[in-house]
């Protein structure tokens, strides 16, 4: 995208600062597929797994943030540099979330592994697959630098945030029928919760892609949000 | 607003871009700036030495009571720029200027115009501080006596005064105002020669790398005075300190080659240049 720095070592910081990006997101991705896996699997290893992986991908959040601020003390990076620099900033706080919500996906999996299935949570792997490309087009769009990928990646939430929302529904009426599943379906519902809050930074991260590449804002309507609270506060009243 | 390619414009290679200012800007500061009507204007301005074009087609507007600062590699124009501002130029044998250069409409390269005026309204400061060997009091002092600003002694003694004042100078020097400006340090001989410039009430003051030869101190000093000015003064300043434009200016122009590439809001400049050639100036890539 640039020609190269005059003074050499301040490239290799930046190429250190990408791959620690691209590391992390792959980490991150394969904690969420994991997380998917176990829950799917009834797989508490798996899951107690996941929680103790988590911290590497905290030490790598915290080394990131460690190069990002000794670069601007250092080289004072402007234009597409400083972009880039924040731009690792802010993307590795969303992914560091997203694995949280990996962790409290797997937290869950634990008490549910025991218990008897509820029949709705088989709607969980198809939403999990849908973040799951997510996560994966979005680590591609940051390492091909393609805005255009990055922003196909945002639509692509409107339809975790709609699984979401008829999830929602569905587990409200499952809980009304059998109040002896709500136990259960709380915790499915959490899941389902953290899935499409995984959607919402992956969405955080296109938008952080596309000022990096056009220095410029993603200006996109929003419509979606609203459709999806709307709903979800039409339910509410409802009930 | 359209999305911007970071590509550059494939027509007009050599016309300046206007970066697109930000909807919201992040200060309304930046907005109150951009609102500023022209105080000084370059149209079509070429100049050569002895016959090589140094400065083509130059089209600059510098806002009223604002800080512009002048960016780009050695030999870019910058410099030749701002010494057509006041005329400067034409103490150097072999320069020619062709275009217009207005201060508030009016053509400073008409032949009926007084020079010596024009330099009263356009004060300048040079990257070494050059204080007259004469007493800090006589170096202020000066200007207005030449230029007649003053009746009497008393009347001299408070423009010396509320130009040090101005230029922060005052309370470092007030009780050795006889002493020979050359005896202060780097930084206050700067601020000195920036007191020197005010004290016949300039309309513009342009720097010429003006904190080049100082440290980091003398320097915040420096920027901090020229933030004051800005509120009175019009300032262009020239600077090879990329963080010194991003700190100081409101407005930042980018040479290159005797072109003007690239003129805009400085916050828009230092985080999304439009032209791949400031990118790679302000970011170190410039070959």
């Amino acid at each position: 995208m640039a020609r190269e720095h005059i003074v050499k070592s301040y490239d290799e910081e930046l190429q250190l600062l990408n791959n620690s990006i691209i590391e992390m997101g792959g980490l991150t991705e394969a904690q969420v597929n994991s997380a998917i896996q176990a829950l799917t699997n009834r797989d508490s290893d798996l899951a107690y797994r996941i929680i103790d992986d988590d911290d590497r991908i905290d030490a790598l959040n915290y080394e990131i943030d460690n190069q990002a601020m000794r670069m601007l003390a250092l080289r004072q990076p402007m234009a597409l540099d400083l972009r880039k620099v924040v731009a690792a900033l802010k993307i590795s706080a969303d992914l560091e979330r997203i694995a949280d919500y990996a962790t409290n996906m797997a937290r869950r999996t634990i008490p549910l592994s025991e218990t008897p299935p509820v029949r709705p949570v088989f709607v969980i792997p198809r939403m999990g697959k849908l973040v799951m490309s997510m996560m994966k087009n979005v680590i591609d769009a940051y390492i091909e630098e393609d805005a255009d990928k990055a922003e196909e990646v945002w639509h692509a939430d409107a339809e975790v945030d709609e699984m979401y929302v008829g999830f929602f529904r569905e587990m409200l009426t499952y809980m009304m029928e059998d109040p002896r599943h709500i136990s259960t379906c709380t915790h499915v519902l959490f899941i389902a919760k953290n899935l499409e809050r995984m959607g919402d930074h992956v969405t955080n991260i296109c938008e952080t892609i596309y000022f990096l590449i056009h220095g410029d804002r993603m200006r996109l309507h929003r419509t979606r949000k609203t459709r999806s609270d709307r709903l979800l506060s039409d339910i509410e009243t409802e009930e | 607003m359209n999305i911007q390619s970071m590509e550059p414009p494939a027509a007009g290679k050599d016309r300046p871009v206007a970066a697109p200012s930000l909807e919201k800007n992040l200060s309304g500061e930046l907005m109150d700036n951009e609102q500023m009507p022209a105080k000084m204007s370059a149209k079509g301005l070429d100049v050569f030495y002895n016959g090589k074009q140094a400065l083509f087609a130059v089209d600059l507007e510098i806002p009223e009571r604002s800080v512009t600062a002048l960016i780009g590699p050695s030999g870019c124009g910058k410099s030749t720029f701002l010494r057509c501002l006041n005329r400067m130029n034409d103490t150097i044998d072999g320069c020619s200027v062709v275009g217009e250069v207005a201060i508030d409409g009016q053509n400073i390269y008409d032949r009926d115009l007084d020079v010596v005026e024009l330099r009263a309204r356009i004060g300048m400061v040079f990257q070494k501080p050059n204080p007259f060997p004469k007493s800090i009091y006589e170096n202020v002092a000066y200007g207005p006596r030449i230029h007649g600003l003053s009746s009497d002694k008393q009347e001299l003694d408070e423009i010396v005064h509320k130009s040090l004042e101005r230029a922060g100078l005052l309370k470092e020097v007030k009780d050795r105002l006889d002493e020979p400006g050359t005896g202060l340090s780097g930084g206050q001989q700067q601020r000195l020669c920036i007191a020197r410039a005010i004290a016949v009430s300039p309309e513009v003051i342009l720097m010429d790398e003006p904190c080049s030869a100082l440290d980091p101190i003398a320097t915040a000093h420096i920027e901090e005075l020229i933030d004051e000015l800005s509120e009175n003064f019009t300032i262009v300043i020239v600077t090879h300190n990329m963080q010194q434009a991003a700190r100081v200016s409101h407005r930042t122009a980018f040479f290159h080659l005797g072109n003007l590439v690239e003129l805009g809001d400085t916050a828009d400049i230092f985080t999304s240049p439009q032209d791949e050639r400031t990118q790679g100036y302000i970011t170190g890539r410039y070959g």
